[in-house]
């Protein structure tokens, strides 16, 4: 598959800071590439030296084939960004904005599709001033589409949205990938992450700790599956005595980890056997935001013991 | 009412306060700058004297010569005689920035040795008051000494020297004449300054510049479009000015297409200085600074209100590096004086000064980062 961005060995020193140390990635065109990390991670200076805005200090980058940074206005042209807190010309309406964003690349979209595309065309003579921070985010959306993007950076388009407007960018951004454009996407909700994403990265301190889709994170970084089922301690002994399991009691609930999906079953058959009583049966497994808490806890304890800290 | 919550109040209040450079500007170094300014320039009024140009139609006739001697030894005015024809005396002084001026007629003596009475013409600019009442002052005093002298039968003789007063300039009657290029040239000054360093300042702070720096729109087409703007919004403000001026208190004043090219150039020189100082700012309150430092000075010493030529010599230097004194003495010599060629000079000096701000504002002011 043809990668839409290419990254190799990117730095990004300021002063003796490197905000970003050495980091590569690819994203195949036509896919949803999520960039996550924690805040002061390097997130946006990686978005904004893929985005041709801001100079990198040594590495690889190309963006559809063009260095951004040398290359930025024949890049611009074929690519739609949303920065983060996307903010406009207070008087300014969406559809004014959008005729002004066509006049400037010389397209000839419609603005009253690209704003139904984005769901705001009930705000289209709203001026940007009178909008809630969903609408903002969307009208950004819409201007960034004006130019019929190859690539769409959505730098946490999402942050400080209620889940129903949350929602609504996610269709947009589903809907972007059906209609084949790669999207690059940061954001904080892990969540958003592992719905939207084919593949993801996570940055902490300037460098990746983990890439993947999701799934491979979530296998490769994540705890295995566990099952659990309220019962008395002699039934935890039970399991232990005849499944070998490693059954431990927390909270008046046994907790048994899961090497394969048969062991469900097995476990369960087993509890029956027993004849002692239980309730409340799930399983368990670790998610994106799991995985994430505990690899960048991890970066954190490591960056504390290398300074020293008790 | 609890003092210790109003106590706690004003703690905050003088932070925030102490905190803002630019409430910290107007407070303090604002009334620092009025003072100084308007003490400098009317500091004439009580030291040196006031160069009165004098024409002598009397061919240095002995009265004459004694007249003019008079005015000297007054102190207060410093008589220098040119050779100009009457007739373009006032245009004369109008153009070359002399406030005051005094015809002695022809027969002036033997005007006076007959007790015939006589009119001297005294010119004197609206616009600087205070040299225009000291001249006014000095040549009563001396035409009064003069009717005192001179013999008369009679017990109370009727006064043989008078004057008419005049303005300096072609046209001129008012002091709203002069006002109206002042003020066209505060407007042209203070809209795009003022706004153009918020602008600078706020559309990085806001990532605005970021907006538009991703598409395909330049910094220099960016800059000409706001020229542009405020060339327009000039010739509005220009139009409401002068039709207030004229059809609200009876103004004079011509009309010439030789005001474009300051209207133009004007706005063109502003618009690139408010982006170069707002460039340059590190924050909006910084930005406002830089402005209000850069502009201030510029308000009172170009022209606007009072003629610079009243100012003592060190500002009348210092006027003449604000690039507002060269818009605001083309369109006086345009819609005043009528004299095209220094209006031609100061057009110029405008306009290079423009080129230079504008392709300076567009290196400094970057959309992107580093």
């Amino acid at each position: 598959m043809t990668a839409a961005i290419e990254v190799n060995g990117l730095v990004k020193r300021y002063g003796t800071l490197a905000a970003v140390d050495g980091i590569g990635f690819s994203v195949p065109v036509g896919t949803v590439f999520s960039f996550l990390g924690p805040n002061g991670a390097g997130k946006t200076t990686t978005t904004e030296i893929l985005e041709g805005l801001r100079r990198r200090t040594e590495g690889e980058v190309q963006v559809l084939g063009l260095d951004p940074w040398t290359d930025g206005r024949e890049l611009h042209q074929r690519i739609g960004v949303i920065p983060q807190d996307f903010r406009f010309f207070d008087k300014i309406t969406p559809k004014e904005a959008i005729e002004y964003y066509r006049a400037l690349f010389g397209t000839k979209v419609n603005p009253g599709t690209l704003l139904e595309q984005v769901e705001l065309s009930d705000k289209a003579n709203s001026r940007y001033d009178t909008l809630s921070g969903g609408q903002k985010q969307k009208f950004g959306l819409a201007l960034a589409l004006t130019n019929d993007p190859e690539i769409c950076f959505l730098d946490e388009p999402t942050t400080g949205l209620d889940p129903h407007a949350r929602r609504a960018i996610w269709a947009v951004i589903r809907n972007l990938k059906r209609e084949g454009r790669t999207v690059f996407l940061t954001t904080h909700y892990l969540e958003e992450a592992e719905l939207l994403a084919d593949q993801v990265a996570i940055i902490d301190r300037g460098t990746i700790i983990a890439a993947g889709s999701p799934a491979e994170i979530i296998q490769t970084h994540g705890k295995p599956a566990r099952m659990s089922v309220e019962g008395s301690p002699v039934l935890a002994e039970y399991l232990r005595m005849n499944l070998g399991a490693s059954a431990v009691v927390e909270d008046g609930k046994i907790s048994v980890t899961l090497s394969n999906k048969g062991d469900a079953l097995k476990i369960l058959t087993a509890i029956e056997a027993s004849g002692l009583p239980w309730t409340s049966f799930t399983t368990t497994h670790d998610t994106l935001e799991d995985v994430f808490v505990r690899l960048v806890g991890q970066m954190d304890e490591g960056a504390l013991k290398s300074q020293g800290a008790p | 009412m609890r003092l210790r919550n109003i106590a706690a109040d004003f703690r905050i209040v003088s932070r925030t306060y102490f905190r803002n450079p630019v409430a910290l500007f107007f407070s303090l170094v604002f009334p620092i700058i009025l003072i100084s300014l308007f003490g400098l320039i009317f500091s004439t009024a009580g030291s040196g004297s006031v160069t009165l140009v004098v024409v002598n139609e009397d061919h240095n006739s002995h009265a004459s010569v004694e007249f003019l001697a008079a005015l000297n030894n007054t102190h207060v005015v410093n008589v220098q005689v040119v050779s100009v024809t009457p007739k373009n005396f006032s245009s004369y002084l109008g153009q070359n920035d002399y406030s005051t001026g005094l015809v002695i007629p022809v027969g002036f003596q033997s005007d006076l040795a007959n007790r015939t009475p006589v009119n001297l013409t005294l010119y004197t600019n609206p616009q600087d008051a205070s040299s225009a009442g000291i001249v006014e002052g000095a040549v009563q005093g001396v035409a009064a000494y003069f009717n005192l002298q001179a013999v008369c039968a009679q017990k109370t003789c009727p006064p043989v020297v008078g004057y008419t007063t005049a303005y300096v300039g072609s046209q001129v009657y008012k002091y709203i004449d002069y006002l109206i290029p002042g003020l066209i040239g505060f407007a042209i000054l203070t809209s795009p300054m003022f706004s153009m360093v918020d602008i600078a300042s706020s559309y990085r702070k806001d990532g605005i510049f970021r907006e538009l720096s991703l598409t395909p729109l330049t910094r220099a087409e960016w800059l000409t479009s706001r020229i542009l703007w405020y060339v327009a919004l000039t010739f509005v403000t220009s139009g409401i000015m002068i039709g207030a001026g004229v059809f609200l208190f009876g103004a004079h004043v011509t009309l010439t297409t030789g005001m474009i090219p300051f209207l133009v150039v004007g706005p063109f020189f502003f618009v690139s200085l408010g982006m170069l100082a707002g460039s340059v700012a590190k924050t909006p309150e910084s930005a406002a600074l830089i402005g209000n430092i850069i502009t201030f000075p510029m308000m009172f010493l170009s022209g606007t209100f009072f003629q610079v030529s009243s100012m003592p010599a060190g500002l009348q230097a210092f006027a003449r590096i604000l690039p507002l004194y060269y818009v605001i003495d083309g369109m006086n010599q345009v819609m005043l004086y009528s004299n095209a060629s220094r209006a031609f000079t100061d057009f110029l000096v405008v306009l290079i000064g423009s080129i230079v701000v504008f392709l300076l504002a567009i290196r400094l002011f970057k959309w992107r980062d580093e």
